[in-house]
């Protein structure tokens, strides 16, 4: 957990706001540091989370979540996490074998037609289960998704995806008042003309948008590549909040270290001063 | 430093990206761990690409290499990880739609061993004879006379990254030292089957194949601990070519457009799970649509592209003379860690001279593309 991105989201472990729904994207760059913050932010604050990690190994992200302070090992056999390997479930449905043992999560690579009615059941069926008395953690639920392009590229129309973000919504926020946070990777410009519906991320994006109530838009930056500042976040609110105007936006600059990642306003990185 | 790590299931771990502790080194030959964070690493044949790319190809990862407009130097780097898996001892499985995998690897480049491999017979003679060596008997390192004169063509595999002559041909004795399995297409029929996946049975029939090498030869830990762990290199080429089946390279909307990203998926997932390690090549200025080769490039762990300067303008240019094509670093990847390495320089040029393949950066900016 990066401690000036909570001071920036003004959030932290011990109080946070509920009910969220956090957009995480990228285009052209990489912000799967911002899952791997959010990750051991929510275990740290002792939420029952659902991971659904697609794009890497348990092992990944295990090793990542030691050098920020978390062990994703421990909290998975406490039942505070539930951690989805895509890339193991999958290798049966693909290699066409058929196992009773395996969930039925990954379904979808049979036939991508069918839509992700049993991967919303799966995270239904984890966040709901609410009847171990306190060992998951007295927290309320919270979804991660790493990530949303990985469905896309395994044949899922933006339509299905929509849709089973909208209905993880429902139930994660609405319903049991937790948080949500999805990872989103574009390519390209934005402003470029999509023609035909291959460009599905951007329509993803856009359609995700609409739904959320924090972004945290990570580019590089637009002068090209720096050694020493990674790129930049842009923080938008949007959802109103109380005293302040809606739709707040904020432009920062990061850069990754070994345990963590630093946030600075533009200009002020500590090799340009 | 950190907690230490409960095994999960089985004895072994099952994925290969462990980080490799002080108490479990796994001393595979050809193979090290890298400096920057312990990953267990692979020289890819080519020693300025492995500096480019953190070291070393981390094992449990995929190489993409964009071919360049002929599929020459693209093809020649493919030969070069093969050939250096040859010397490294590691079994290999090569794939290919077009040319038959074994004749990929009778071309493929002979390795500059130190010359005194070549004498070994002779002067192992030598040493039995014994009368003649009190012409060599040393005077002042006599501590060193018992020790063997020769070195090996085994000892210089030991090395980390070799070099190679593309004027000449490998042996076929180092050659057939070498375990490959290959996989032509057309010697694998496929009948269209009634799934609805959108795997194409061409790849699927790739997949199967590859997952049945690695369960039968034991790279996913399966296998007794008796038996030495080696590494499986996976060469496969042209992938996403017409040859596969694959429309992904001749349409712009093609009915096929998720074949090949998922059978990237997949690979990426035996991969993470088995010690083998893979190089492929796609011939992505064929595929239009920038938005499915930025999947793709995200699917694989390592990226680059070669852009060569033949049959462009730019190859009488006076200022490229001394470079064969461009060399794009498109994507390093983050390995247990959050940092990538990525390259200082973002303009590299590559030249293929005969006894090296050389990257270096452009000492002049070119046209933006």
């Amino acid at each position: 957990m990066f401690a000036e991105l909570n001071a920036i989201l003004n959030t932290s472990p011990d109080s946070f706001k509920q009910r969220e729904f956090i957009l995480v994207s990228d285009r052209r760059a990489d912000a799967s540091f911002l899952v791997h913050h959010f990750l051991s932010f929510y275990l740290r604050a002792g939420c029952k989370v659902c991971f659904l990690g697609l794009a890497q190994s348990f092992s990944h992200y295990n090793a990542v979540s030691q050098r920020l302070g978390v062990s994703l090992t421990q909290a998975k056999e406490k039942g505070q996490l539930l951690f989805l390997e895509g890339l193991k479930e999958s290798l049966d449905v693909l290699l066409g074998r058929t196992s009773d043992t395996g969930s039925q999560a990954l379904d979808f690579l049979r036939d991508p037609a069918v839509g992700l009615r049993c991967l919303y059941e799966f995270v239904q069926a984890s966040v709901s289960d609410s009847g171990d008395g306190g060992e998951g953690g007295g927290g309320p639920p919270v979804l991660l998704v790493d990530d949303l392009t990985v469905l896309l590229s395994l044949g899922v129309s933006v339509g299905s995806v929509l849709d089973f973000s909208h209905y993880c919504h429902a139930t994660v926020c609405s319903q049991l008042k937790g948080n949500m946070v999805m990872l989103v990777r574009c390519e390209g410009e934005e402003d470029e003309d999509e023609d035909g519906d291959e460009e599905g991320s951007e329509r993803l994006l856009k359609g995700l948008t609409h739904q959320c109530s924090l972004t945290l838009h990570v580019q590089g930056l637009p002068t090209g590549f720096c050694r020493d500042i990674h790129g930049q976040v842009e923080v938008c609110w949007r959802k109103t909040q109380k005293d302040k105007p809606p739709n707040q936006k904020k432009l920062f600059q990061y850069k990754v270290h070994d345990k963590g990642a630093s946030f600075f306003a533009r200009g002020t990185s500590s090799a340009v001063l | 430093m950190a907690a230490p790590k409960k095994s999960v299931g089985s004895s072994f771990n099952a994925t290969s990206f462990q980080k490799k502790t002080r108490s479990k080194l796994i001393s595979i030959p050809g193979t090290r761990p890298s400096v920057q964070n312990g990953q267990l690493i692979v020289s890819t044949g080519v020693t300025s690409l492995d500096y480019l790319i953190g070291g070393g190809l981390a094992v449990g990862t995929v190489l993409l290499i964009e071919e360049d407009r002929y599929n020459s130097y693209s093809h020649m780097v493919l030969k070069y990880f093969m050939a250096e898996g040859v010397l490294c001892g590691h079994e290999l499985f090569l794939a290919s739609a077009q040319d038959h995998p074994d004749d990929i690897l009778q071309e493929l480049p002979a390795p500059i061993l130190d010359d005194i491999a070549s004498h070994s017979p002779l002067e192992g003679r030598m040493q039995l004879g014994g009368q003649y060596a009190s012409q060599d008997a040393m005077k002042i390192a006599w501590r060193y006379q018992n020790l063997p004169k020769v070195q090996t063509a085994l000892a210089s595999s030991s090395r980390f990254g070799h070099y190679y002559d593309v004027s000449k041909k490998m042996e076929p004795e180092i050659r057939q030292a070498a375990n490959c399995y290959a996989f032509y297409l057309p010697e694998h029929p496929t009948e269209s089957s009634a799934t609805r996946s959108p795997l194409l049975e061409s790849y699927s029939a790739l997949l199967q194949s590859i997952q049945e090498v690695i369960r039968k030869g034991g790279f996913d830990g399966a296998a007794p601990p008796s038996k030495s762990r080696n590494v499986l290199r996976i060469g496969l080429q042209s992938l996403g070519s017409t040859l596969w089946g694959d429309d992904l390279c001749c349409r712009d909307n093609p009915a096929h457009g998720h074949a090949l990203t998922t059978f990237l998926y997949g690979l990426r997932a035996l991969l993470r799970s088995s010690l083998s390690v893979a190089v492929l090549t796609i011939p992505s200025h064929l595929i239009q649509n920038r938005a499915v080769m930025g999947n793709i490039i995200r699917l694989c762990d390592n990226a680059i592209a070669l852009e060569s300067f033949k049959g462009s303008d730019r190859e009488t240019n006076p200022l490229y003379k001394d470079y064969h094509g461009l060399l794009h670093v498109r994507q390093v990847p983050r390995l247990n860690c959050l940092l990538t390495e990525l390259p200082d320089h973002k303009d590299l040029a590559f030249k293929l001279k005969r006894k090296q393949f050389t990257i270096e950066v452009c000492p002049f900016s070119y046209f933006p593309i």
